[in-house]
């Protein structure tokens, strides 16, 4: 209840803030707008060159970048650690933090999050909802219950993902430019893994398993009965992947020393 | 003179800077090349059975998304990113009065950072790529010499496009989304994506009066030999006339800017 209310009062404030800036904020959701148009056209253009991508079609293709988009922007919203290394711990940042009475993590998410973020949730299920009227999809009643499921799934395995990367500051304090690489990597996720050679396959199904946040639990709803076994075990993945970020953060923060003055 | 070697010690401390963190970079360079990996990957899906696309093969598509990312980390830098903090952080007031060009400066601090990136980056990188993946590149050293004045306008116009966005937080005082909207323009636009040669006739139409294509379309159309003879020359004169024009924009604003400063605390 006490991190709820915290939670709260930090939304509140950070709308606050932003409502200060209006035009930025304005500015930021479009430039979000046109961050996923660029990807649509990325497909757009692609197919404009060929009718098929392994066998899927460019419905299907726009129905998994759709289907992306709404565990991102909750992963985006709430997990803005991308520059935490040279936030809290080049800075000395994170000692204020750990003066805080709640957990350092919890701390960190609450003081970075971007709510406008959030947005991408509604691009996200009006590109599903075209691309699946175009494919004559129809919805099952325990549909919605399974997108639940496999979008917190999705948007765990990110924050799991993003979480260790920023723990590893704990152990290296220098600067990293893989963050922002791994967005890059993130987007292969939504190509189905057939294309891929078995090392980069491997790679997205069990080491970064972004194809968890994109291809396998699209193909639930595509009905891609091929891939059902991995589209299930997405919400497992998202919460071994958590844990292990949880677990690794933890043991970071008991050997920080700070670095700051 | 002295003037100039203020600036080379810029650059110097800057390339120091990079070297201290140079461990993390090894790291970075695996993770490029899976990001190369999984492009590579995903062209020959789309290529499928097709000889060629947009005017390219393959083996030159191949060789283009790997030059475009490899010298993305050279022309790369934050420098609007920085720009903008330290106008919000107050700390431009001191940098105003120091005596130097606080926009040289910055861009010759992103110039450090790109050369280390190079060295330490780009080449160790292109070598394992190389090993991993069918890349063809060229024996003639001609087309390696342009390849390397291309990639300094790359650098030259792509720091004035963030100089812009950075001064720019002189009148926006908060600026993270226009930041975020000028990198999905020029990913998009400048043929780091796809190169501008598969898009529609009518977006290529476009994208031929913008600057981004001096950004790195050129330069990796250079290196994959996708462009030649004349082509080749009439290019590096778009690029050699964005890098003059550009410079109109960043000082109109620059002057202004000086005149209107806010100093948000500090």
């Amino acid at each position: 209840m006490f991190y709820l209310s915290i939670f709260f009062q930090y939304a509140a404030q950070y709308l606050k803030t932003r409502m200060t800036y209006r035009g930025d904020l304005v500015v930021e959701i479009f430039s979000d707008l046109l961050f996923q148009a660029v990807n649509l056209i990325f497909i757009l253009v692609v197919f404009g060159h060929t009718a098929l991508l392994a066998g899927w079609s460019r419905e299907e293709i726009i129905f998994i970048y759709g289907f992306f988009l709404v565990p991102y922007a909750i992963f985006s919203a709430f997990f803005n650690i991308w520059d935490f290394n040279d936030r809290y711990i080049v800075k000395g940042e994170m000692d204020r933090v750990l003066t805080r009475p709640i957990h350092s993590l919890f701390q960190i998410i609450i003081e970075r999050m971007e709510l406008e973020s959030l947005f991408g949730v509604i691009t996200g299920l009006a590109i599903m909802f075209y691309a699946g009227s175009q494919l004559g999809l129809e919805l099952s009643w325990y549909d919605p219950f399974v997108f639940i499921l496999m979008v917190i799934g999705g948007a765990f395995i990110y924050a799991g993902i993003f979480i260790c990367l920023a723990s590893i500051s704990f152990w290296s304090d220098s600067k990293t430019d893989i963050m922002p690489m791994m967005y890059n990597i993130g987007n292969y996720g939504r190509y189905p893994v057939d294309i891929y050679n078995n090392v980069i396959r491997f790679v997205l199904t069990w080491i970064l398993p972004f194809a968890f946040v994109g291809v396998y639990p699209a193909a639930f709803f595509l009905g891609r009965t091929e891939w059902y076994t991995y589209a299930f075990l997405t919400p497992v993945m998202g919460v071994v992947f958590l844990s292990i970020a949880y677990f690794l953060w933890n043991a970071g923060v008991k050997r920080y020393r700070g670095a700051g003055n | 003179m002295a003037n100039l070697s203020m600036y080379g010690e810029m650059i110097r401390i800057r390339f120091l800077m990079m070297l201290a963190y140079r461990t993390n970079y090894y790291s970075g360079i695996l993770i490029y090349s899976i990001n190369i990996g999984a492009y590579y990957f995903l062209w020959q899906a789309i290529y499928g059975s097709q000889e060629t696309l947009g005017g390219l093969s393959v083996m030159q598509m191949t060789t283009y998304v790997a030059i475009a990312w490899m010298a993305r980390a050279f022309y790369f830098n934050n420098i609007d990113r920085e720009i903008a903090q330290e106008i919000q952080e107050g700390k431009v007031a001191i940098e105003m009065i120091r005596p130097y060009h606080y926009l040289a400066v910055k861009t010759m601090q992103g110039l450090g950072e790109g050369l280390f990136r190079l060295l330490f980056f780009s080449v160790p990188g292109m070598f394992i790529i190389w090993l991993a993946f069918p890349i063809d590149f060229s024996n003639s050293l001609n087309v390696w010499a342009l390849f390397f004045i291309s990639i300094i306008f790359s650098f030259i116009v792509n720091t004035q496009i963030n100089l812009i966005t950075g001064i720019l937080t002189f009148f926006l005082l908060y600026n993270t989304g226009l930041i975020r909207a000028k990198r999905v323009v020029i990913d998009l636009f400048s043929g780091l994506l796809l190169p501008i040669s598969f898009y529609p006739i009518w977006a290529q139409d476009i994208m031929m009066f913008l600057p981004f294509q001096a950004i790195s379309y050129i330069p990796s159309m250079i290196f994959t030999e996708g462009f030649t003879g004349a082509e080749v020359y009439s290019a590096l004169g778009i690029q050699l006339f964005w890098a003059l024009f550009l410079i109109i924009p960043i000082q109109f604003l620059w002057v202004i800017a000086k005149k209107q400063l806010i100093i948000q605390g500090g």
